[in-house]
Parts: structure tokens; sequence; C-alpha cells
């Protein structure tokens, strides 16, 4: 069974993320900030993690930079999942190793199902 | 001009009252203030000069004078700042809330996601009724947040383009395509003549954004019966520097009141337009600013009850400097 990292600090995005995914034959691994995402992606290794950018005791850019430094952690494939969308931030997530940037307020939930599916490493 | 106009251009304190700025913050009073005083004081010198010929008593007058200026040119420097500091302010709340607002909306979007998806269970027309009126408000705020936020972005000058070369045609019938559906439900027939092609070197997602809109805009504000919207494009007569774009309409058009302010913020006509057609008004400011910054321009022509033209103008791409660009980009690609 594939295994998705979910990097969030707002508890109902957390929920409804984790329903879709649980439905759709998934685990779901939560983390609530970023330093508790650093550690669940070491334990877990996980096939695919979605990001938040705005998060407590670590931000995503930071988590991404250390995962990407991380010879274990640097393959799996990340998707930014974020409402920031400031200047320069999409460049720079991207830049940092993140295949794709979502704003969350744009993308339907099934449309965040689709590009999961076609980003993942099973 | 009636006595009205006249009295509101008269009235430079309107702007700053706005702001919460006093008489002696403003900086359109303050320049008034100190217009008056360089008349006086000149008329003063020269009074003193010819009475005087002393020359000690004209120094200390002029070094009184400039004093009396420095002091308030100092103020409305401060001022200046003020203002722009309110400005800095309401822009910085309109994104700080706009962000904020995007994840109780992204909760409230996909809690609706699963709940119509049937993946919490079966649903009854009636509750798919309801849930969809919640969905339908769910995107218009959605839409709402992005539009603030583009226009905030536009005035700070912080809106990002990526350029790139593509075909201006392409685009335009790709977004055709997308909007026939919505342009046969209400009875418009959308023509594009797809003749010469063009190429343009501008932000291709941004400038679809404005060519949807414009479409959009015509459809909707279409006759009942026998609407038409024609799409064109053409090089300018000016050595072939420009191309420009025309979306045609024969709907209702503007009235010759609200001209002025079709391009301005919330601008959506009167009540009764208000009433039949949606949006949030913010539509044109945001396309127009996309145009300006893209190095073109745009807008219209419009007699109410014959239809509308509205147009806009792209630079034809140089060749040169987009290669200098790319070369460019190669090179910091290449250090990192």
């Amino acid at each position: 069974m594939s295994k998705i990292l979910f990097v969030e600090d707002e508890p109902s995005l957390q929920k409804t993320i984790s329903e879709v995914l649980t439905q759709e034959g998934y685990k779901v691994i939560e983390a609530a900030d970023g330093e508790e995402g650093l550690k669940k992606a070491k334990e877990e290794k996980p096939n695919l993690i979605l990001l938040d950018l705005i998060l407590p005791k670590k931000d995503g850019f930071e988590v991404l930079k250390e995962l990407k430094a991380d010879e274990k952690l640097k393959d799996i494939p990340v998707i930014v999942l974020t409402n920031l969308e400031g200047l320069g931030d999409v460049e720079k997530a991207l830049s940092l190793g993140a295949t794709t940037y979502l704003v969350k307020a744009n993308y339907d939930l099934e449309d965040v199902l689709k590009t999961v599916k076609s980003q993942i490493k099973e | 001009m009636d006595l009205k106009t006249i009295l509101k251009k008269l009235d430079f304190m309107a702007e700053c009252r706005k702001y919460g700025l006093g008489f002696w913050q403003c900086p359109n009073s303050l320049f008034l203030v100190m217009g008056i005083i360089i008349v006086f004081a000149m008329i003063l010198t020269y009074f003193i000069g010819i009475r005087l010929v002393d020359p000690e008593v004209v120094i200390a007058t002029v070094c009184v004078v400039t004093i009396i200026l420095l002091v308030i040119g100092h103020s409305l420097v401060n001022s200046f700042a003020r203002v722009a500091e309110a400005n800095r302010m309401k822009s910085e709340f309109v994104s700080i809330v706009s962000h904020q607002l995007r994840t109780p909306l992204s909760a409230l979007k996909w809690s609706l996601d699963l709940l119509r998806g049937k993946r919490l269970g079966e649903i009854n027309p009636k509750q798919k009724e309801y849930l969809d009126i919640i969905n339908d408000s769910g995107i218009k705020m959605i839409r709402l947040v992005n539009d603030l936020l583009n226009v905030n972005r536009i005035e700070e000058g912080r809106f990002v383009m990526q350029a790139k070369l593509f075909s201006l045609n392409e685009l335009i019938e790709g977004a055709v395509d997308e909007l026939k559906s919505m342009a046969s439900a209400q009875k418009v027939n959308l023509i594009f003549k797809n003749q010469k092609n063009y190429e343009v070197y501008v932000d291709q997602e941004k400038i679809r954004m404005v060519i949807q809109n414009l479409i959009d805009n015509a459809i909707k504000y279409s006759k009942k019966e026998g609407g038409k919207v024609e799409i064109t494009v053409n090089a300018e007569k000016d050595k072939g520097k420009t191309i420009k774009v025309s979306v045609e309409d024969n709907g209702m058009g503007i009235p010759a009141m609200f001209q002025k302010q079709v391009f301005g913020k919330f601008f959506r006509g009167d009540s009764l337009i208000r009433q039949k057609v949606e949006g949030t008004g913010l539509g044109l400011f945001i396309a127009r600013g996309i145009v300006k910054l893209s190095g073109g321009d745009m807008g219209f022509d419009s007699t109410e009850g014959v239809g509308s033209n509205f147009w806009f103008t792209l630079p034809v791409p140089d060749k040169r400097k987009i290669n200098q660009n790319q070369n460019n980009q190669n090179n910091k690609n290449n250090k990192n």
C-alpha cells in the first residue's frame, strides 16, 4: 500500500484530504508542523509528500531544503499544497525541488487527487 | 460644467480627508500655502528692496523667507510619506485578509467536494440542490479573493509575468472553444476568423485571462436573441510594431455616462445591469493592468443599444531581445 505524508497545520484541510486519499486506498501519514513532517518522512519513507508552506516550527521551504539534502529522502516527489502565492514563492519552491505547486483555493479535491495519482512513485 | 462640479474640483482636501489627514498634513493644502507664501514673499522682497536699499535688510528678509519655505517643504515631504504609508497599509491589509480567507474557503470547497461527490454517502436531489448553492457561493468568494489579490499586485507592481513566445491565434481559438457552450446557451454566435497567424512574447496564461474576460463580457452583455460576438486579430498600421485584438459584439452597449468608469475597480454599470449580469467588476481593471504591463494598451468603443468593441494591443516580438533574454536565463540557471 502506498504511503502519503501530508504536512498541514490546519485540521479541517488535513481531514478532507486524508478522507479522499484513504478512500482511494492510500495510507495517509499526518504531520501538523515542519519538524514533525521531517521526522515522519525519515521514519516512514512515504511514496509522496504533500507539503504546506506556512507551518509552525519549521516552514515548508526549510522542510523542502532538508528533504532534498537527505540522500534517502531526496527522490520522494513533493507536491506543494498551499494558499501562499507571493512574489517568487512558486519559483522558490520549484527551484528547491518541489515537482508541483498547487494553490489550494484554486483546486477541487478531485484535481488534487489526480495530481497525486500522476506523481506518486509506487 | 455646472457649479457643483466646479466646487468639487476646487475641494482639494477631499482626497486627504479620505485618508484622515488634516490641513497641515495634506500635500495639496501645503502646496497651496507654500505657493501663497512664495508669491507674498516675492512681493514683499520687491517692496523692501525698493524702499530700503540697505542690503542687510534685504538679505535678512530673504533668509527668513527661505527658512519658512524650508520648514514648509519639510512638512510637505512628511505629508507625502504619510499618504504613501496609508496607501501601503491599505494594500497590505487587503493582501493579508485575502490570503487568510483562502484557508476557510479551501476547507469549505473541499468538504463540499466530498459531499457532492457522494464520497460520504448518497444524497437526495433536494440536498444536491442546496449543496450546489453553497458550492456556487464558495466559488464566487474564491474568485473575488483571487481578483482582489490580482488588483493588489497590479497596484503594487508585484504582478509576476513570465514571457514566452506563443501563437496568439491558437490562444484565441482555445478560448473560443472553451466559451462556445456558454455562448450557445445564451444564443450568442461566437466567431473567430483565423487568418494570418501572429506570435507574441508575453505571459501566455495572463493574456488568456484577458481574452477570456473580454469574450465572457461580450457574451454576458449580449441581446436576448441574435447575439453575435466576433473576434479579429490585425497588425496595426505602425510599421509592424503592434498587434491588435478586437472583440466586437452587438449587445447592450455602454451608456455614455458610464464610459469613463469602465476600467475602474468594481465598475458594473447601473443597478439594472448589475441585476441581470453577474461579476465582481474587477475583470477589466485587471485585464487592462495585464495588457499595460505586457507593453500594450486597452480601449473600447461603445454605443448604448448598438454594441461594443473592446480591443487591446500587444507589441510585436523582437526576436533579438528574446534570444538575449533566453541567454541571460540560461546563464543564470547554469550558475545555480
